[in-house]
């Protein structure tokens, strides 16, 4: 258990290179931006992934 | 590489090339913040003295594990670079239906509604020309998007809805899934289509800027009367109606009211509980346009609407702030990561007449037409650009700590302000920062 350090999410993003890539996840600027580019906030559509 | 920082008195470091997130006591916040240039020695006898040896060894242990699991100091996740993948399929398109407005928004990107050429409808035969492009162009993708823009879309609703059903029934022999969003100043919301888009499952974008008075100085009508009172009418009918599913309130912030914290509270108090307020994207000689020396003024405005969405969701009344959600267990992919907006790429829009672009901030640019809906995708010189211009390839990127989230920026801004896809606009780019920062903040306490 850690004391001084809590890691309160995140997988590592390589562990997403193998079952990534699907592109079947939403355009980003699709959704509420248009003027922007925000691609964190963006659900993953894979459950290969999760 | 780490970006270590507090907010509000809560230490937070990102690991940057793992994407992990912790929250941290003040000592190994000094103790990570030094980690790669003190030897571990230094480090202790730097700060026993004030925590105390114990303190100091638990800290070190406790980096040690995390680094080992690779989520503290993680190397880069392609330390090759990176290869875009050798593909051709678009499986997003942006339709401008209406190239004509009824409004005359002072900010608007399209040229109040024209985008610098004729006003013009998109034709039925154009619609279905687009929809029978996506389809072939997907290729294998189960998943295809179809946004209805300007202008303003519902001044073309016929075709709109011609273009529902066909899109639907494409999609059904296709074997793929459509999503349809529509983007819309409100003022033809009316009860017709309220029920057509409950009844087709529309997501719906709802452009309104907050308060009356600010609202009104940057979307007037061509009469230059302000609009708000009918947007916030219909606005307000349609999201407390039955019909209404996902959908965003989507305002425009400008150097007018760089307290734009109220218009959130604003749009929050009509009921609203999606709200997305974007920095206005201006040029130098605009009177509206942020500034550089705006930038103190915006950073503590985001703070301030931090601890506002904070004491909402706190008081059981959350508002979900679209630049602030982030999803650190299962969020985007390192791939998804790389390919940002994807414009130009899978994502195109369309002219009425049926031009293919990047996407609707490039409608019109001379030299970014990609080919049209009857004879396909074309212009692979522009494809490659867009496809080139991710953040490996970006120097400004390979050094910031926010690069796998705003995956490099907007291409159309980078032209805009840089007149290089490989040069972020640098505004943007402190924005975005100070987003994440709150956005991580919001998530850490939410855990806590």
């Amino acid at each position: 258990m850690s004391k001084h350090i809590k890691t309160i999410g995140g997988r590592a993003l390589r562990d997403t290179v193998h079952n990534g890539g699907c592109r079947e996840c939403r355009t980003s600027c699709q959704s509420a931006c248009k003027t922007s580019c925000t691609v964190g906030n963006q659900a993953c559509a894979n459950k290969k992934n999760k | 590489m780490i970006h270590a920082f507090t907010f509000d008195g809560t230490d937070i470091v990102l690991d940057v090339n793992s994407g992990a997130v912790h929250v941290v006591d003040e000592l190994a916040l000094h103790v990570i913040r030094d980690y790669e240039t003190l030897p571990e020695e230094n480090l202790a006898q730097k700060y026993a003295p004030v925590y105390g040896p114990a303190a100091v060894r638990e800290v070190l242990q406790e980096v040690r594990e995390l680094k080992k699991r690779g989520l503290l100091f993680a190397p880069d996740p392609l330390p090759e670079g990176y290869r875009p993948p050798e593909e051709d399929t678009v499986k997003a398109l942006c339709l401008h239906l209406a190239h004509d407005c009824n409004l005359r928004c002072r900010y608007c990107f399209a040229g109040q509604g024209d985008f610098g050429g004729d006003r013009g409808l998109m034709s039925p035969e154009v619609g279905r020309a687009a929809i029978d492009f996506l389809m072939a162009a997907s290729g294998d993708r189960r998943h295809v998007e179809v946004d209805f823009f300007g202008g303003e879309p519902l001044l073309n609703r016929r075709v709109l809805v011609d273009l529902v059903h066909y899109g639907n029934k494409r999609a059904r022999q296709a074997g793929k899934e459509i999503k349809f969003t529509l983007t819309t100043n409100a003022l033809l919301l009316d009860g017709e289509m309220r029920q057509f888009i409950g009844d087709y499952g529309l997501a719906v974008v709802l452009s309104i800027d907050g308060r009356p008075e600010v609202h009104d100085r940057m979307r007037p009508f061509p009469s230059g009367a302000g609009s708000y009172q009918q947007v916030m009418e219909n606005v307000s009918r349609f999201v407390h109606s039955p019909h209404c599913g996902e959908y965003y309130i989507r305002g425009t912030f400008t150097r007018y009211n760089l307290d734009f914290t109220e218009d959130v509270r604003h749009l929050a108090e009509a009921g609203f509980q999606s709200i997305s307020l974007e920095p206005v994207v201006a040029g130098a000689g605009c009177d509206y346009a942020l500034r550089e020396e705006d930038v103190p003024v915006l950073l503590a405005e985001y703070d301030k609407l931090t601890r506002y969405l904070l004491e909402r969701r706190r008081q059981g009344r959350p508002v979900e702030f679209f630049h602030f959600i982030i999803d650190l267990e299962e969020g985007p992919c390192l791939p998804k990561r790389l390919t940002g907006c994807s414009a130009g790429q899978e994502y195109l829009a369309v002219t009425p007449a049926g031009d293919l672009y990047p996407c609707h901030q490039f409608v019109g640019r001379p030299g970014f037409r990609m080919g049209n809906v009857f004879n396909g995708k074309a212009g692979k010189n522009s494809a490659n650009l867009f496809q080139k211009a991710h953040i490996y390839n970006k120097s400004a990127c390979g050094q910031c700590w926010a690069k796998f989230f705003c995956s490099g920026g907007c291409h159309a801004n980078a032209l805009a302000f840089n007149g290089d896809l490989l040069k972020p606009y640098h505004l943007g780019c402190l924005l975005a920062r100070k987003r994440l920062e709150c956005a991580l903040y919001l998530e850490a306490i939410a855990r806590q």
